[in-house]
């Protein structure tokens, strides 16, 4: 039996230089792994159960694709053919082999090309009973189920829509050469095999022998021929395709896996950037999904600028400035990401960059005692420009009688997050050392806030060894404890989750019991984890602010279609911008919880419709 | 100095031929927004490092506007960059960004 033709090479040879850069890249970046992390992956390879949450993700995601069968079933069918159907034929194509070949090791293009060596007649009717004959139906099957995939994807192209995506990335031209490689797989393989069963009147399942016999009857010129330049045609696209990977999209498929085993590893992506960052960035499917997440692209009409154009400069070693500065890191795209990369980490490594450079100086802070107290209240600077939070705050405090230290209350010094935010991590070291010097000289066991930026940077970046809360869960706890009693004012509310409470601080449900307890709480579109951003990022620079303006009247939309009485948030920042756009009156949690403290209601009601009565 | 019951201002005269508007302009290309400003400083008033600290981003803005730039460059670094000057500005000026390219402008005009 002959084993070999010159058309396997160009297969082969794309075979051997994608096997061989996958395993430079995956070399490349265990090796350029910070030591802590080396020591963590060394300690997760060796622990089975970790290893088996590995390969359970890896089956799950990268194969069966859950994360996007939740999202559109279309989308994950689709995802699944190409994932699961190809890795099948492959296996399934590897057993099939080793029926026609008497040792165990095969050539490797051998399974890939099979029908083109091996094409026998079954004949006789209790054949089709036989192994041959159910390799030979499994594997049309799995094709078919490969092309209607493919079929899909098609249909993708223009109708995105039904694949619940709004807005496909603007791919690059290499990506589309790769893609017209991909596409061209599995219909050459159809074709090449259908042509040869039809040509030898056998070695086709239920699909390729029909439609060669058909093919054979229709097309004029030698049949055996046509097959031939298909199997060329195969194993060039084949071998183009294996090529491509490495600077295409498609190099997220091998890069997956091993971020996956990363992960379950514990390892971390780092402030500066490590092999970590550059592994997921290459683990980035341009899927696009994150376009559709954005704020920025479907309420103030930026492009270009979406994680997935981010994460491909990245790549490609340049990321422009306007890309890494112009996003609010509400953390939307991060969500909706299936590959579940970290992108505002991956952008604020790009910012440090730019950032690092300029200078600050916060020498002329003085560290006078602020004396002692069992909690310490840092209001925030936000929190300043909204007084009626932090009145309602030191009410509360009062209410409970809790002796509390309002540490800020004469001005305060930023936490640094909003330093941070544009990059300067290095300057915002001094006011974090600054800070956290004072909270300390406190002896206080907790820490409470009114503002999310600064409850985030406070647990991320502090390291203190005190409890830190936001004033939702705060309140909360004091209602549990019996500390402040409340009576509900039966107002409609909706509540806004500000974004780096919710997603960045993972706390969606403490301010919703809270609310339920005094109002009535309307479901809105967009809540917890799919919150939209109020559009007052401190993240966002260097746009006019009149596509901030625009994302917030595109949120107000959304949060008011339900027409509550009151639209209720709990970051100053949030507050502060709905309140600039917002015909409904907009609140602070603990300004709704200090209303319904009986006896300390405070707050009058504003009707936006009544001429505000001037005080002469 | 003895007090002599009244002091005597700086002299505030400016020449604007020894000017350096090469900052300005800079800065205006990149953020447009300052030229809406009408003065009225609740920048200043509202700043969390004025609390601390005598820094007056409107005083900071006349002064490049003026083409006098060495007295800014230290004064520059001692904002916390915390944003409450936009959130009241009346005028919409995009005052964090505004700071980010002044000391962009000395970065790279020295």
């Amino acid at each position: 039996m002959i084993k070999f033709n010159l058309f396997v090479l160009p297969f082969s040879l794309g075979l051997i230089y994608i096997a061989w850069s996958i395993a430079m890249h995956y070399y490349r970046w265990i090796k350029a792994l910070p030591a802590v992390d080396k020591v963590k992956l060394s300690a997760g390879i060796r622990n089975p159960s970790k290893i088996f949450a590995s390969l359970k993700e890896i089956f799950l995601e990268s194969l069966i694709h859950r994360k996007l069968w939740k999202r559109n079933p279309m989308l994950g069918y689709m995802h699944m053919s190409f994932a699961l159907g190809w890795f099948l034929l492959i296996v399934i194509g590897n057993l099939e082999s080793r029926i026609y070949h008497g040792s165990h090791i095969n050539a490797p293009y051998y399974p890939i090309f099979l029908k083109f060596f091996i094409h026998d007649r079954l004949v006789l009717f209790f054949e089709i009973f036989t192994v041959p004959a159910f390799f030979r139906f499994i594997m049309d099957f799995i094709l078919l189920f490969i092309l209607s995939g493919l079929a899909l994807a098609m249909i993708k192209r223009k109708q995105s829509k039904w694949f619940g995506m709004k807005q496909t990335t603007n791919h690059s031209l290499f990506d589309r050469i790769a893609l017209t490689c991909l596409w061209l797989i599995f219909p050459m393989r159809l074709l090449a095999e259908s042509y040869t069963a039809g040509f030898f009147g056998g070695g086709g399942g239920f699909l390729t022998q029909n439609l060669g016999r058909f093919l054979v009857s229709v097309t004029p010129g030698s049949a055996e021929m046509i097959a031939y330049y298909f199997w060329w045609s195969y194993s060039l696209v084949l071998g183009l395709f294996f090529i491509m990977i490495p600077n295409s999209r498609y190099m997220h498929i091998p890069s997956e896996l091993l971020l996956i085993v990363f992960r379950h590893c514990s390892i971390q992506p780092r402030k500066w950037g490590s092999s970590f960052s550059s592994l997921e960035a290459n683990s980035c499917s341009r899927c696009g999904i994150c376009i559709d997440a954005c704020q920025l692209n479907f309420a103030a009409g930026i492009s270009g600028i979406q994680a997935v154009y981010l994460i491909r400069g990245q790549r490609e070693q340049y990321i422009p400035e306007n890309v890494a500065m112009t996003c609010m890191l509400c953390g939307r795209c991060q969500e909706a990401c299936p590959v579940g990369i970290k992108v505002d980490s991956l952008r604020l490594i790009k910012r440090r960059e730019i950032g690092s450079g300029q200078v600050s100086s916060f020498s002329y802070l003085s560290n006078s005692h602020p004396g002692f107290a069992d909690v310490v209240y840092f209001a925030g600077c936000m929190s300043h420009l909204t007084p009626t939070i932090t009145r309602a705050m030191e009410g509360i405090f009062t209410e409970a009688g809790v002796n509390y230290l309002f540490i800020d209350r004469g001005g305060s010094v930023c936490c640094g997050r909003p330093l941070m935010l544009a990059g300067k991590d290095k300057q915002a070291n001094e006011l974090i050392e600054f800070n956290k010097t004072l909270i300390r000289q406190t002896r206080a066991k907790l820490l409470v806030t009114s503002c999310p930026i600064c409850y985030k940077v406070f647990r991320e970046e502090y390291n203190l060894p005190i409890r830190i809360e936001h004033h939702s869960q705060y309140i909360l706890d004091l209602v549990r404890d019996g500390r402040i009693a409340l009576q509900s004012q039966h107002r409609r509310v909706v509540y806004h989750d500000p974004c780096d409470l919710g997603r960045g601080g993972n706390m969606y449900e403490a301010p919703r019991e809270l609310l339920r307890k005094i109002s009535d709480i309307l479901p809105s579109e967009n809540e917890c984890a799919d919150a939209l951003c109020c559009g007052g990022s401190l993240s966002l620079m260097n746009t006019p602010l009149s596509k901030k303006d625009e994302v917030t009247k595109n949120a107000l939309e959304s949060l008011l279609k339900n027409g509550p009485d009151i639209l209720v948030t709990a970051c100053p920042l949030c507050k502060k911008t709905f309140s600039k756009h917002s015909k409904t009156e907009v609140c602070d949690i603990a300004e709704m919880v200090h209303d319904a403290i009986p006896g300390r209601q405070t707050r009058k009601t504003r009707n936006v419709n009544e001429p505000v009565a001037v005080n002469s | 100095m003895p007090d002599f019951g009244y002091t005597i201002t700086k002299d505030r005269q400016l020449d604007h031929d020894h000017g350096d508007f090469r900052y300005i302009s800079l800065v205006r290309s990149i953020e447009p927004s300052l030229d809406l400003c009408i003065g009225c400083g609740s920048c200043s008033a509202s700043c969390s490092a004025a609390g601390f600290t005598d820094f007056n981003i409107r005083k900071l803005h006349t002064i490049i506007r003026r083409g006098d730039v060495e007295s800014v460059k230290a004064e520059l670094k001692k904002c916390m960059f915390c944003g409450k000057c936009q959130l009241v500005c009346p005028r919409g000026v995009n005052l964090r960004n505004l700071i980010m390219a002044m000391n962009r402008a000395i970065e790279l005009l020295g």
